[in-house]
C-alpha cells in the first residue's frame, strides 16, 4: 500500500529524515508519534507528495510516487490537517466537492456523496451552505473529514487532526474517528504527539526520534517491551500527569 | 427553499470572481474607448488641416492662438495644441508631424534645440534646419529674452543695478523656472559668467516664481521681458552688464512640407513677421494675466486692429467643455487603468510563483515609477508623438505598479496549509490558482486596482503638458493665469472622479470578493459551539 524505503530528508542542512524504512499496513491505522523534530510530519508530507525524499523512495499502491504519477495517486489519498486547511472563501458544500466536481461528477452524485457523508460524520445538512468561519472547531474537522472522505480514497493521512481542539471535543471526536475508521475499512497514517490518542487508535505505532525510526509495534508491545531506554522515556514521560496525581492522593 | 438559493450561490461563485474582475477591466475598457473619439480624418476635398503648438506660457498661448486664426482665415481646418510642456516636446511634435508649426525663440534654437551645431551664419542655420524639414520665419518684431528681476524695495535697499551687484550679497535668495535652471544658456552659464556665489537656488514652475516673490520667499529670479507681471509685481530688471543673454527674437518654427501643402497658411503665418513689437506683445500678455481676457479673444482683437482681419471668435460653454474635458479625461484613465489590469495580475501572479523573476518583476515596475511623468513622456514621444496614446502608454506603465504588488502580495499571503491542501486534494497548478489563489487574494488584488485608479486620475492631469486634455487643461492654465477659479474646475472634477471611481470599485467589491471573506467570524462559531457535545454518540 504505501511503503518507505531508506528514506532520507534534509531541511537545509539540518536532517529530519536519516534512512527510516517504513511499511503501513493495509486496513490499519498506523500512527507516528515522537518528540517534536523527530520527522514524523515529514514522513507524511513525503507520502502525500509535498516534498521530496532527498534519498530512498517512497511506494505507493504498487508504484514509485514522482512528479508524473503523483496526481492520480493523490486522487486516491485523503489529507486532513490540523486546522481543516478549508477553503475560506468556499461553502462547506464546494470545499467538500471541489475536486469531485473538478472530475465530473454529476451534480446529483455529488449530492448524494455528500449527503452520505454529511450522515456519516453527522454533520447537519444545513451546514452545507454555510462557510468554513460560521463553523465551530470541531464542525471544521468534521469538514475536512468529509473533503479528505469525498472520493472514497484508499490511503488517509492525518496529520495531528485532532491537535487544535478543546479536551472534550477532542475525546469525542477521537472516538467518532475511529468508529468511522473501522466502519470504513480505510489504511490511515496519521501523526500525533500524543501517546493516549496514539494507543486509542493505532493498530501500529511507530516512535520516530531524531529522523530514525525506535520501534515499530503494536501499542501492547511499545509500553511492555520498549526497544529501547528512550521508548520507556517517552512513555513514562507522557504518564507523567497521572504518576504526579497518584503520587498528591497517596 | 433557502438551502436550494444557497445551493445556487454557492455554485456560481467559482466563476463569480473571474467574471465580475472581467466585466469590470471589459466596461473600463469600453468607457475609455467611447469617450476616445479620434479626431475626424480629413477628406480628399477639403483643405490640408493646419496643427498650431505652443509652449505652455501665456504669451506662446496667445501667438498659438493668433496663428490658429490666421490658419482659419486662410481657408484651413486649424486645431490648437496648446500648453505643450516645453521645448523638447514641442520640438519633437514639429518633426514627428503632430504639429505643423509652433512659436519659438531665436536663442532657444540656437543654443538649445541646435546646440553643438555650427549655426554662426543665417545660411548655416536655415540648412541645419532645412535638413530636418523645417523653416524658420523672420522675427516677429520683439525679443523676449531672460533678465533678473528683484522686488525694487529690495533693490533700492541694496543698491542692485546691474546682474554684477549681485556678487556682493551670496545671502540672497534665488528661485527659477526649473527649465532656465537646467539649460546650458540659464543659470549654470549665468553664475560663470558673473561669479554668482549664491548658494539658495531653488527651481520652480515659471508661473510660481511670481507668487514665491509676492510671498517674500524669493528675493531674485529670471523673467521674460515681455512678461506682464514685471509692472504688477514691482520688480526691477538688472542689468546684463556682462552681455550674458542670447539675442531671443520670436519667431515661428513651422514644417519646411507645408508651404507647399497649405501656401495660403504660411503667406498669412508670415504676416506676422515685424508684425508685434515688444509693447505690443507685453500688452496683449498683460490682457490675458492681468484682465482675464481669453487668449482667443487677445489674438483677434490684435490681428483686427493689427492686420485689419476680422476674424470670427467662437467660445464653448462651461457645460460642453465641462463635459468634453470628462470624456477625455475618461478615455485616458479607462484604457490604460483597463489595459493595466489585464497586465499586471498576470504579472503579480508570475512574480509570486518564483521568487527571482517575483525580485525582478517588482524592481522593474518599481523603477518605472520613478520615472517623472514628463521624463516619460519625453521618452515617449518620438514613438508614439503627443496626444493620447503616449498618455495612455504613460498611465498604464504608472499604473502597473500598485496591481502587480497587490496581487504578489495577495497570493503570497496565502496560508501555506490551505495551499498545501489544494495540491494534496489533486487540483492542478492552474485549477489551484483560478479556484483557490486568485478568489482568496481577490480583496487585496482589488485595493491593489482601487490605489491605481485614483493615483491614474491624478496623474492624467499632467496629460495636459503633451496635449492630452482632460482635466489638466483648465489646471495648467489656472497655473499660468494664476486663476484659482479655473484650477478649481480641473481639479475639483478630478477629485470626483477619483472617488467615484473608488465607490465604483467599492461595489465590485460585493462580487469580487467572495462572501465567506467577507462574515465575521463571531456569530457562527458560538452559535454552533455546542453542537459537537450535544450530537449523538455513534
Amino acid at each position: 500500500m504505501l511503503r518507505f524505503e531508506g528514506v532520507f530528508k534534509d531541511y537545509g542542512g539540518t536532517p529530519a529524515l536519516a534512512g527510516v524504512d517504513l511499511d503501513v499496513a493495509e486496513a490499519q491505522t498506523t500512527v507516528l508519534i515522537g518528540p517534536s523534530g523527530c520527522g514524523k510530519s515529514t514522513l507524511l508530507r513525503l507520502a502525500a507528495g509535498l516534498i521530496r525524499p532527498d534519498r530512498g523512495q517512497v511506494w505507493f499502491e504498487g508504484a514509485r510516487l514522482d512528479a508524473a504519477n503523483l496526481r492520480p495517486a493523490r486522487l486516491r489519498m485523503g489529507y486532513m490537517i490540523q486546522d481543516g486547511g478549508l477553503f475560506p472563501h468556499l461553502t462547506i458544500r464546494s470545499n467538500v466537492s471541489l475536486m469531485a466536481r473538478r472530475l465530473d461528477w454529476t451534480r446529483a452524485r455529488c449530492e448524494q456523496r455528500l449527503a452520505e457523508l454529511a450522515d456519516l460524520v453527522q454533520l447537519p445538512a444545513a451546514m452545507l451552505g454555510r462557510y468554513p468561519i460560521e463553523l465551530s472547531g470541531g464542525q471544521r474537522q468534521r469538514v475536512a473529514l468529509m473533503r479528505a472522505l469525498m472520493l472514497d480514497p484508499d490511503l488517509l493521512l492525518l496529520d495531528e487532526p485532532l491537535g487544535a481542539l478543546d479536551p472534550m471535543i477532542r475525546f469525542e471526536l477521537q472516538r467518532e474517528l475511529k468508529a468511522i475508521f473501522a466502519r470504513l475499512g480505510k489504511t490511515v497514517l496519521m501523526v500525533t504527539h500524543d501517546l493516549a490518542e496514539a494507543v486509542f487508535f493505532g493498530h501500529r505505532i511507530v516512535l520516530l526520534r531524531a529522523g530514525r525510526s525506535v520501534q515499530q509495534a503494536e501499542p501492547r508491545v511499545l509500553l511492555d517491551s520498549p526497544a529501547e531506554p528512550f521508548v520507556a522515556q517517552f512513555v513514562a514521560a507522557q504518564r507523567e500527569p497521572q504518576r504526579v496525581l497518584l503520587g498528591a492522593g497517596g | 427553499m433557502r438551502r436550494d438559493r444557497l445551493r445556487r450561490a454557492s455554485s456560481r461563485r467559482l466563476p463569480a470572481t473571474g467574471l465580475a474582475l472581467a466585466t469590470l477591466v471589459a466596461s473600463l475598457l469600453a468607457i475609455g474607448l467611447a469617450a476616445w473619439s479620434p479626431e475626424p480624418s480629413a477628406e480628399e476635398s477639403t483643405p490640408r488641416p493646419v496643427t498650431v503648438g505652443s509652449k505652455k506660457f501665456t504669451e506662446s498661448v496667445i501667438l498659438g492662438e493668433t496663428l490658429r486664426l490666421l490658419a482659419l482665415d486662410a481657408g484651413h481646418p486649424a486645431r490648437h495644441r496648446a500648453e505643450l510642456g516645453g521645448t523638447r516636446i514641442l520640438w519633437g511634435a514639429l518633426l514627428s508631424g503632430e504639429i505643423d508649426i509652433y512659436p519659438e525663440y531665436s536663442g532657444t534654437l540656437v543654443r538649445e534645440i541646435l546646440a553643438g551645431e555650427d549655426v554662426s551664419s543665417p545660411e548655416l542655420l536655415a540648412a541645419a534646419l532645412a535638413a530636418r524639414g523645417v523653416r524658420a520665419s523672420a522675427s516677429l518684431g520683439f525679443e523676449n529674452t531672460y533678465a533678473i528681476a528683484v522686488p525694487e524695495p529690495l533693490a533700492e535697499q541694496l543698491g542692485l543695478q546691474r546682474i554684477s551687484d549681485l556678487r556682493a550679497h551670496p545671502d540672497l535668495r534665488l528661485g527659477f523656472s526649473s527649465e532656465f535652471l537646467e539649460r546650458a544658456d540659464g543659470w549654470p552659464g549665468l553664475r560663470q559668467r558673473y561669479r554668482l556665489p549664491q548658494t539658495r537656488v531653488q527651481g520652480l514652475d515659471h508661473d510660481l516664481v511670481y507668487r514665491g516673490i509676492a510671498a517674500g520667499h524669493l528675493d531674485v529670479t529670471v523673467v521674460y521681458t515681455t512678461d506682464a507681471e514685471i509692472a504688477r509685481y514691482g520688480l526691477r530688471m538688472l542689468e546684463d552688464d556682462l552681455g550674458y543673454f542670447e539675442d531671443y527674437q520670436a519667431i515661428l518654427l513651422y514644417r519646411a512640407e507645408l508651404a507647399a501643402a497649405a501656401p495660403a497658411a504660411v503667406a498669412a503665418f508670415r504676416r506676422l513677421e515685424g508684425a508685434i513689437d515688444a509693447p505690443t506683445m507685453a500688452g496683449m500678455n498683460g490682457a490675458v494675466k492681468l484682465e482675464g481676457d481669453s487668449e482667443q479673444a487677445v489674438a483677434a482683437r490684435f490681428l483686427s486692429e493689427g492686420l485689419g482681419l476680422a476674424v470670427r471668435v467662437s467660445g464653448q460653454g462651461f457645460w460642453s467643455q465641462l463635459g468634453q474635458r470628462t470624456l477625455e479625461h475618461l478615455g485616458l484613465v479607462g484604457v490604460s487603468l483597463g489595459a493595466a489590469i489585464l497586465f499586471a495580475v498576470p504579472l503579480g501572479v508570475l512574480a509570486a510563483q518564483n521568487a527571482r523573476l517575483g525580485q525582478l518583476i517588482l524592481g522593474i515596475t518599481g523603477m518605472i515609477q520613478t520615472i517623472p511623468s514628463l521624463a516619460l513622456f519625453v521618452f515617449l514621444i518620438p514613438w508614439l508623438g503627443i496626444g493620447w496614446l503616449p498618455t495612455v502608454v504613460a498611465l498604464f506603465l504608472y499604473s502597473l505598479l500598485p496591481i502587480v504588488r497587490n496581487t504578489h502580495a495577495g497570493l503570497m499571503d496565502i496560508p501555506v496549509p490551505i495551499r498545501e491542501s489544494a495540491d494534496v486534494l489533486g487540483l492542478t497548478r492552474g485549477a489551484r490558482l483560478r479556484l483557490i489563489e486568485l478568489p482568496l487574494a481577490a480583496n487585496t488584488i482589488l485595493a491593489g486596482i482601487k490605489t491605481s485608479a485614483v493615483l491614474n486620475v491624478g496623474t492624467a492631469t499632467v496629460a495636459a503638458l503633451i496635449g492630452a486634455g482632460g482635466y489638466g487643461q483648465p489646471i495648467l492654465t489656472g497655473i499660468r493665469l494664476d486663476d484659482t477659479a479655473l484650477i478649481m474646475q480641473g481639479a475639483v472634477p478630478a477629485a470626483l472622479l477619483a472617488l467615484g471611481l473608488q465607490g465604483l470599485f467599492e461595489f465590485a467589491e460585493r462580487w469580487v470578493v467572495p462572501r465567506g471573506l467577507r462574515l465575521q467570524p463571531t456569530g457562527g462559531a458560538r452559535a454552533d459551539a455546542g453542537h459537537d457535545l450535544a450530537s449523538p454518540r455513534a
